[in-house]
């Protein structure tokens, strides 16, 4: 019964003390987040303000950027894998993604639909 | 076959489904992971709120005139390098390495106050330009949405010093390792709400 494997969850640092050498590793690991997070942080920044890039794609070239950032934090910070272990925390992550997408969307289209249909009177803009 | 398999070791060859119980640590996580996705359900509904009432100001300031870039950089800097050191910290945590444990800790709070004290700074200044939360629905939903990750991080600053506490008298039981892993898993996940946050309301807002 020497040979063991161990189940990790999203954040879980928590390696038997036999496996101690995947600590430099690990370093690496949160290194290798913080530098592609810090890469994709100065692109967003830098794509906000500058005038090179054509206007209209900026706020969907962000949103982009975000998607991506917040898959190296998951990768890199949260450790989601696509080992056994992962595969409720994965399919939560689905879920919840699936949620989120059809609150934001759907309120989105929804509000832009009747801000557009209602048609208020002339100069009276959505105001509150 | 080995009758002395206890629950945690795995025996390799077993598929996930015949392993018999998840080991805690796990059951654990996957909990806490269940009510951050819920966590941000609630964030997802506040991010809709903003996104349709951005351009309803009232006549009152809009975000390009209110927001200061420069302090939004400073503040997504220091959230970013307190989850690095966060991240440190769950490393000192494995090796049950006391001075890393506090070092990591100090360094996360420290951090996390450094950005708390620019965003109060922020919003006290609109406050004073009669920017305030009830100015237009277009600083209602602001204010509540950044308001609402900035309660986040104070709690999650509270649950720090309360887990460093429990690091100074328990030391490293099983059931501290486990807290300060569900903290990791808040800490990192509030970076990712702030990623949104300054991408939709701050570098968005911005633009004409």
């Amino acid at each position: 019964m020497t040979d063991t494997s161990y189940d990790r969850a999203p954040g879980d640092q928590s390696v038997p003390l036999d496996e101690e050498e995947s600590g430099p590793s690990s370093i690496l690991i949160y290194s290798i987040g913080l530098v592609l997070s810090l890469g994709l942080t100065a692109t967003s920044f830098w794509a906000a303000n500058t005038n090179l890039l054509w206007g209209p794609g900026v706020p969907l070239g962000l949103v982009v950027l975000a998607v991506a950032q917040m898959g190296i934090h998951l990768v890199f910070f949260l450790h989601i894998t696509t080992g056994p272990d992962n595969t409720n925390n994965v399919l939560a992550l689905a879920f919840g993604t699936l949620i989120v997408t059809v609150v934001v969307s759907g309120s989105l289209v929804i509000m832009t639909n009747l801000n557009d249909n209602l048609m208020p009177p002339a100069g009276m803009q959505m105001r509150h | 076959m080995s009758l002395t398999a206890t629950i945690g070791d795995i025996p390799r060859g077993i598929p996930a489904s015949e392993a018999g119980p998840a080991p805690k640590r796990i059951v654990v996580a996957y909990g806490f992971w269940i009510f951050l996705l819920s966590d941000v359900v609630m964030f997802s509904a506040f991010f809709s709120a903003y996104a349709v009432l951005v351009h309803a100001t009232a006549g009152g300031p809009t975000g390009a005139q209110l927001f200061n870039q420069v302090s939004v950089a400073i503040e997504t800097a220091c959230l970013l390098a307190s989850s690095y050191t966060c991240g440190l910290m769950s490393i000192a945590i494995t090796r049950h390495h006391r001075l890393g444990t506090y070092l990591g800790a100090a360094a996360t709070f420290a951090l996390g106050l450094a950005f708390l004290a620019i965003e109060l700074n922020e919003f006290a200044g609109m406050i004073a330009r009669d920017a305030g939360p009830q100015r237009s629905s277009f600083l209602s939903a602001f204010f509540t949405l950044v308001g609402c990750h900035g309660l986040h991080v104070t709690a999650g600053l509270v649950w720090l010093i309360v887990m460093m506490a429990q690091v100074a008298t328990r030391g490293y039981a099983a059931v501290v390792q486990r807290r300060l892993q569900c903290f990791s898993l808040f800490w990192h996940f509030l970076d990712i709400i702030w990623v949104w946050l300054f991408t939709v309301v701050y570098l968005m807002g911005v633009r004409p």
